[in-house]
Order: C-alpha cells, then structure tokens, then sequence
C-alpha cells in the first residue's frame, strides 16, 4: 500500500462549496444559472471522485494534509477503498438526484429554492469530507457541517410542524455529537495519543478494557446519525423535508455518514480483534438486530409513504452496522455493499414518493389505490426497488443479504441469520402491499383527476432503479471495491 | 519610531481624545475620520510591536529614562503584544462601525462620545502595555471612569445600569488598589519584575496573602466572573450599540488579562497554584459561570440581555483555561480571548444592526430578518455557531484546546462541563436562529399570505466591520495552529 499526496480530494470536497457560493450570489433572479451551477459541480465531483478509483484499485491510497491544527491533529485527507465506495456512490446519486431536484421544486413552486440548493451543495462538500477524512478530528468536523447544513433543508416549509421536526433533528443529531461523540473523541485522543484512522485501530492495549467499553458506547451514542435505537426518532421527524432532501441526504449522505463514522470507528479505531476480545462486535450485532426487527415492525403500521420509508431506512442502516459488527470478512461485504444497494435503492422509493406527490398530492399510502396504472413507470420503478430491499435475487439487496447471510453463520450467530430472514419477510409485508395497491386495486374515490407523470421527476427514478437491479446483476465493480476494503486489514 | 512605539500608542489616543474636543467644536464631521486615523494607527503600532518582540523578544521601555524600579517601566512580552492586538483591532473595527449608529442613537453628543470612546481605548491599550502594578491601576480607572459614562449615555434604563456598574466597579478597583498598597508596604516596589523578584522571600506574609487576595476578587468583578457579574448584563443591554460591541469584546479580555498578569507575573506560578490554591477555586467559579450563564441566557427574551449572559459563560471558559495550569489549557484560553473578542464583537454588532434598523432586539424582533438583512443575519448565525462551538467554526478550535486542558489536567468534571455549557449555548442560539430563518410571519396567519419582506440591509459602514468579523470567525479557526506555535506558545508561564 502506497500513499500518494494528492489534492483531488480537496477539490472533491471544495467543488461544491463553491457552487454553493455560486448559487448564493446567483439566486432567484437566474434561475436557470443557478441550477447550472448545481448540476455542473455534481458532474465535476463526480469526475473527480471516479478519477480516484483506478489508484485505489491499484491498492493506493490518496492523502492531502490541508492545515495542521494541533501538532498530530491535521485536517487532513486520506482516500482508502471505503471511502470512496462511499464518495463515489454519494457523488453519483447527487448528480440524478439534482435533476431530480429541480423538476420536484419548480412542479410544486417551492420558496427560497436557492437556499434549498446552496444548503444542498454544502451537504455534499461535508459528506465527501467526511468519506475522505484521514482522523477522527476531520471526521468530526464535516460531520458538524452536515447536521449545520441540513438543518435548514428540514426546516424548509418553516411551518410549525417542519420546526418542530427541525428542532427535534438538530437536538438529536448536534445535543449527540457534542455530548457523546465529541466526549468519546476527546476520550480517545487521551488514551491513544493521535486520532488517525489506523488499519489496525488505535486502542489497542491504550486503556483498561472499562475505559475503552466506555469509549465505544459513548461513540456509538454519539453517532446519531446511524439512526440506531433508540436514538432514532430524529430520521422520521425529518421527513417533513423537501422530498429530494428525504431521497439523498435522509436515504443516502447524511444516515450514510453516521454508518460511515460507525465502520471508521469500529474498524479504524479500535480494530477487529480488540473488538472482538471486548466482546463489543457482538453486543453491536444484537444490539442492531433489534433495531432491524423493530424498526420494522413500526414501518407495517405506518400509513405516511414518507415514514414508512423513513423506519425501513432505520432498518436498513442497521443491517450495515451488523454486517460490519459480526467483523466475519463475507459480513463486513455484505455490510460494506449494502451503503451502495440501500442508497440506490432507497432514493429510488423516495423519489417515487416525491413524484407521487408532485403528480397526485398524495402523502399516504391508504390513497394509493389504483395509481399505478396512472403512474406506471414510478409504480415499476417502485417496485423494482421494493425488490432490491427485500433481497430477491437478482436485484442488488440480495448481494448484501446473501453475504451478511454467509458472515452470521461465519461468525457462528444462528439467531443473527434468523433476524435477517425475519426481517426479509417483514420488509416483503410492508413494501409489496403498497405495488400490489397501486396496480390491482381499484380506485375508490370518483372524481378522476387528470394525473401525469412529470419527466423531469420519473426519469432519475428510472436510472435508479435500474441500477438497484444491475447490481445485483453485475455486482463485480462494487464487490471489488469491496473486498479491497477487506483484503487490506 | 519602532522604537517609541510601546508609547506612541498611548500617547497617540490620548493626545487624539483632547484635538478631538477641539476639533469638534469646530467642526463636527471631522471627530469620525480623525477617530478613525488614530485607531488605524494603533492597529500598525500594535502590529509593529507585536513583530519586535517576535523577532527581537521582549520590549522593556522606560519612560522618561527613569531606571525601574524607580520609574514607570512599559514591559512587552508575547503575551501583551497579543492583547494589544486584540484590543487596538477591534476598537478601530468598532469605531467604523460607530457611525451610524451615533448618528442615529444620539447625534448631539458626537464629539463627547469619540472623546470618552478614545480614552478608553488609551486606558485599555495602558492596561495591557504597563509593567507597573500602579500605573495599571491609573488606567484601570481610566477605563473604568469613560466606560460608565459611554454606557450612560445609552437607552431606557442605562443611567441606572451605569450606576450600579459604576458602584460594583469602584468596590473592585479599590480592591486592585488595596492589593497593590499592601504589596508596596511588603516591599517597596510597584514594578511587576521587581515585584516577582521580591516576593517570593515573603510568600508566608499574611499581608502578602491578602494583597494577592484582593487583587483577585478585584479584577474578577472587572472582568464580570460569575458570581460577580451581577453589574454586566444590564449595562451591555442598555448601553449603545457600539459600546456594549467593544466593552463586551474587549474589557472582559483585558480583565482576564490582567488576573493572568497578577497570577503568573507578579506572583508565581507554584505561589498562585500550589501554596494558594487560587487557580483550584477559581475552575470552579468557572465552571459556574459556564453553566449559569449558559442557562440564565436561555431563560432571555432579549438578545442583546442573553448575549450577556453568554459573554459571562465565556469569561468562565477563558478563566477555566488558565485554572487547569497546564500548557495546553492556557493555549486554549489565550486563543479563546481572540475568538470570543470576534465572536462577540461580532453579535453585539449585529444586534446592533437590529436595533439600528428596527427599534428593538427582543427575540421576537427577530423574526425572519433574514429575508430583511441576509448578510447580517448570516454574519450573526456564523458567530453564534463559533460560540457554541460547532465546528468548522472558530470557536470550536479554542474549546478544542480548553476541554483537552482540562482533561490533562485530570479535570474530568470541567471537561464534561465544558461540553453541556456549549449545548446550554446552542440552545439559546438556536432560538434565535430559528426566529431569523424559520418562523412562520405574523400575518401569515391572518389571510394576507407570505407578505413581501423588502430587502433592507444594515448600511455598509456597519455591515463592512459586521462581515469582518465573520470573515475572520470563519477563517481564524483553521489558523490555530499556526497562531499557537506564532506566538501562544511563548505566552505559556513558565512550569506549566
């Protein structure tokens, strides 16, 4: 493994920030400039993020050292095989979902769409900021940023409803970070002495087996943005965003970071075998298989489409957080794989759910009835992805669910392969209802509105869902990427 | 004339602040420009100072010629230079910002306020200049003496928060005074050198215990520590925009300054640390003004009142740096005093600009100004953020070293105080923040619909000092490091 200085993961995550200064001074006056902006720093991320691929492929890493804080504390980048997996799933689904973007705000003529957009931008920058991230203290850093910059995407409507959601989401995700996460940093850095991501973890043998017990709970505590149990309730009350805000950053970016963080810390911090010797690697993997099972659960009985995607996503983060907490190599695949089969995925049934809306001003899931045949394509693509989240072969969750299968008998936990076929059956019930709803029932109310399709909205969520399926198909690309992640610990 | 530079930036304000009453009486319109030369001016001079003593060390001046420690002696360290400025930046920041805001608030009184404002800028800048523990005092009153009459010639309630200050303020400069009677008596000296040379022989006088004593709770009711603060939040809320911007900036500062001086100077570290457990007590106190303040602020409904209360909340995050008597818990202070100087410098000003614009700063004034004034509100959601401590924030940088100073120091407890008073914080600024961007309008309710907001932005003379600050709350935090090993670290007393 060779570490190349390179300052391509700075532009990474500038190139956005800059287009959020760009739209700030364009505004409203030119609207079309100012998506210009948007879309060309996604396509310029994007490159940028994919131009990295090839060296990491190679076994490389990248590294910039922007500026030195501390001496031993740096803001400073390191690209592994992990963080670009992520990076590039982030930056690649930014690029559909701002067009998508922009065809949901102007159908519904949304207000102050340029602060939507220049927030959104910003997200972004932190989220490849915190993909890249060499230390923790980076980490903790753009992980900041994004509770900051998406705290005005929640509170969007600036309705009461959208405060409140909005104050219960910064409560959560800043009143953690600053409480535990920031505690359990300051923790760390005492005992170990640096706060680089090592492949072998930094904690080993630095503390009495309490202490470090201690440090990982306050961690994992800290990390709201997991959206494990019980610190979860912040992701539904966030649903009362934009949809597009619900699809990348409430599916993707900013639950994704707090999964990221998680693997960072568990893998990166304190390492497999110390884990394994506290016995923590298990205690996660129960601890996120009841997140699994009764975030499910709650997601039957939801009726808002929204919410209901917004509890299977809680599921869904977990599942990554036990593949990679069962620290067998065919779970931490499966668990590695699935930030990539969720994302695309999940922002398919999101986006779904916004196109339903911006067409039929339809939030529930009781008022479904019948609009498949009204609004085929979302319907298909729905569907598709209701596959891909339950794991039937071919589409891409059964990868994932096939490995994390393979590392719980791995790791010699037979209840563990059990909750991931109890669940399997429980994303079935409350996902295909809702297809079966949209094409086989007939609608009951008379009235016949005129609903269509909005291109600019149906056509992202068709690319999506299509590459939710092709994964599964062809899941070589991701799995390399994947396993480079595994071959180097 | 680098050489006479550690006089010239007293002597220049002060001379400025008598033409200034001759020239306005003349002419009115000249007091603002020539302020603002003369404070441009201290800012080179600090600058040049700042720079002799990086490249050469320590500046002693004598004035007159006088041979310490007979004569009044200018002592210039890291430490100093770095106060210096502080002070002379913000004070010529501020006073562009005065502008129309003494227009506005009270036209008639022009020549007298730049008059008062330059004198305590001259007594802030001598307090942080002299190496004399009664020369210190003779500036302390100087500054004390124009700050109660700037915050008196404020709104509402200001005389009598003026009075009260003036009251509070007196008890503790007579303290600073009786502390420096007794160490004179011990041993004949007002020099702080000399002072440090001679005192340790004396460390077990009672007298000497007293004096330091005094010494202590005097400046802590200067720099308004907790739970000697009683005079400070309504003399900053009533006061005029641009006094409570600078005091709240800069006095509270040079107050920790001068403790740091008395403590680390005059006294040592092992006198000041271990033989009188001054700094074990004064964590504590700390610790209180973080949490108190943090939850009287919230309990606000004014801004520029919770302000206050955040200030006193970071006075205790200042004082608890230099309480855990470690390297990097002083570092952390020091840093701190140049964050929250912006930090401060900043809101007050913006909340200024409210007031300017709107008549008033209750949080309910507040109200989606950011449709009315974006870039002031953005300035003032940015400085908030820094005071909470959010990163990528200055701010945060400072904590950063504050709560690893604590937990060096074993201090486990401050550290996790630390923590909750930023999460205290956050919760008063969040809800401003939230009225500015997010609250629904009053007359959204009733019909008329989202009503047209006219752009209405602060004018350029104060929203120019207003965006600076920001600027540099935005931009200083990433220069931390290079801040620490530039100058901090030659601040470190030594046996930390």
């Amino acid at each position: 493994m060779e570490a190349i200085s390179s300052i391509k993961p700075l532009l990474a995550v500038i190139v956005s920030l800059i287009a959020a200064f760009l739209i700030l001074i364009t505004g409203e006056r030119a609207r079309n400039l100012r998506e210009f902006w948007t879309i060309l720093a996604s396509v310029v991320k994007f490159a940028i993020v994919a131009s990295m691929v090839s060296p990491i492929l190679e076994g490389n890493v990248l590294e910039y050292t922007v500026i030195s804080i501390l001496p031993g504390l740096s803001l400073q980048f390191r690209v592994d095989a992990l963080g670009i997996l992520f990076a590039l799933t982030a930056s690649f689904l930014w690029i559909i979902t701002s067009f998508y973007s922009i065809g949901y705000m102007r159908s519904l003529n949304e207000h102050a769409q340029t602060r939507y957009f220049a927030c959104f931008a910003i997200a972004l920058s932190a989220t490849m900021g915190v993909a890249f991230s060499a230390n923790l203290f980076t980490t903790f850093i753009f992980y900041e940023i994004i509770t900051l910059s998406t705290y005005p995407l929640v509170a969007h409507k600036e309705t009461s409803e959208a405060i409140k959601g909005a104050r219960r989401y910064l409560a959560y995700l800043l009143g953690t970070s600053i409480a535990f996460l920031l505690l359990a940093i300051f923790l760390t850095y005492n005992a170990a002495g640096t706060l680089d991501f090592s492949n072998q973890g930094i904690l080993a043998g630095k503390g009495s087996n309490a202490l470090l017990t201690v440090i990982f709970i306050l961690f994992m505590a800290g990390i709201a943005k997991a959206a494990m149990m019980p610190l979860h309730s912040w992701l539904p009350a966030a649903m009362v965003a934009p949809t597009p805000v619900s699809a990348l950053l409430h599916a993707v970016a900013v639950v994704k970071v707090g999964v990221f963080t998680v693997i960072r810390v568990a893998l990166y911090i304190f390492g497999i075998d110390l884990l394994s010797r506290l016995g923590l690697g298990t205690a996660l993997a129960y601890f996120a298989s009841f997140t699994i099972i009764a975030a499910s659960i709650i997601a039957l009985r939801q009726d808002n489409l929204k919410l209901r995607l917004a509890y299977s996503t809680i599921s869904q983060l977990s599942y990554i957080i036990l593949g990679v907490a069962l620290l067998t190599p065919s779970s931490m695949v499966g668990g590695i794989i699935h930030i990539t089969n969720h994302a695309f995925s999940k922002i398919t049934l999101f986006f779904c759910a916004g196109s339903i809306y911006c067409a039929a001003h339809k939030t529930n899931i009781s008022q479904l009835s019948g609009i498949g045949k009204k609004m085929p394509w979302t319907m298909t693509a729905f569907f598709i992805a209701s596959l891909s989240m339950i794991g039937v072969p071919p589409a891409g969750g059964f990868i994932s669910k096939w490995y994390l299968a393979l590392g719980s008998i791995e790791a010699k936990e037979i209840p563990i392969l059990a909750v991931i076929i109890v669940s399997s059956i429980l994303n079935a019930a409350y996902f295909l209802p809702i297809t079966y709803k949209a094409f086989f029932e007939k609608q009951d109310d008379a009235h016949h509105e005129e609903i269509k399709e909005i291109p600019m909205v149906a056509i992202p969520l068709m690319i999506t869902a299509i590459i939710s399926m092709l994964i599964g198909i062809y899941p070589d690309y991701f799995l390399t990427l994947t396993k480079e992640v595994i071959r180097l610990r | 004339m680098t050489a006479q530079a550690p006089i010239l930036i007293i002597i220049i304000p002060l001379i400025a602040s008598f033409l200034n009453v001759i020239i306005g009486l003349w002419r009115k319109r000249l007091c603002y420009p020539l302020v603002i030369i003369t404070l441009g001016l201290s800012v080179i001079l600090s600058i040049s100072i700042l720079n002799t003593v990086i490249i050469q060390g320590v500046i002693h001046y004598r004035l007159g010629g006088w041979e310490p420690p007979w004569g009044i002696e200018y002592v210039i360290d890291h430490l100093n230079a770095f106060i210096l400025i502080i002070v002379s930046f913000i004070s010529f920041t501020i006073a562009i910002y005065s502008k129309r805001n003494v227009e506005q608030e009270f036209p008639e009184k022009t020549v007298y306020f730049y008059t008062i404002y330059l004198l305590l800028v001259t007594g802030l800048l001598g307090i942080t200049i002299t190496g004399d523990v009664f020369n210190l005092y003779v500036f302390l009153e100087i500054t004390s003496l124009a700050v109660y009459a700037l915050i008196a010639i404020g709104r509402d309630k200001a005389p009598l928060a003026s009075f009260n200050y003036l009251i509070m303020g007196t008890i503790g400069a007579c303290f600073y005074l009786l502390g420096v009677g007794y160490l004179y008596i011990a041993t004949g000296s007002l020099n702080m050198a000399d002072l440090g040379r001679l005192l340790p022989d004396l460390y077990h006088s009672k007298a000497v215990l007293v004096a330091f004593a005094f010494f202590v709770v005097g400046v802590a009711i200067k720099m308004a520590l907790f739970p000697l603060h009683v005079w400070l939040p309504d003399a900053y809320t009533y006061a005029p925009s641009t006094v409570s911007a600078f005091a709240a900036s800069t006095m509270t500062k040079v107050g920790v300054y001068v403790m740091i001086r008395i403590m680390f100077t005059v006294f040592e570290p092992r006198f000041s640390i271990v033989m009188l457990p001054s700094t074990e007590i004064l964590g504590w106190v700390a610790s209180g003004a973080m949490i108190f303040g943090g939850i009287l602020a919230i309990a606000q409904t004014d801004v520029k009142r919770m302000l206050s209360y955040i200030l006193i909340a970071e006075v205790g995050y200042i004082v608890i740096g230099v309480s855990v008597a470690n390297r990097m818990g002083f570092t952390g202070a020091l840093l701190h005093i140049l964050f929250d100087a912006f930090t401060m410098a900043c809101l007050f000003m913006a909340a200024g600009a409210v007031m300017h614009k709107t008549g008033e700063t209750s949080i309910h004034g507040f109200r989606r100004l950011h449709r009315r004034m974006p870039l002031t509100m953005a300035a003032f959601s940015i400085a908030a953020l820094s005071a909470i401590g959010v990163p990528p924030f200055a701010g945060f940088f400072s904590k950063w070293y504050l709560v690893l100073g604590a937990i060096d120091a074993g201090k486990w407890i401050f550290a996790v105080l630390l923590l909750l008073s930023s999460l205290l914080i956050a919760i008063a600024f969040f809800r401003v923040i939230e009225n500015i961007y997010f609250a629904p309008s009053d007359h959204a309710h009733n019909g008329v619909g989202q009503e047209e907001i006219v752009r209405d932005e602060t004018p350029l003379s104060m929203l120019v000092p207003i965006l600076t600050m920001a600027a540099g709350i935005l931009i200083l935090g990433f220069f931390s490091g290079k801040i620490v090993s530039a100058v901090i670290q030659f601040t470190v007393p030594g046996g930390f």
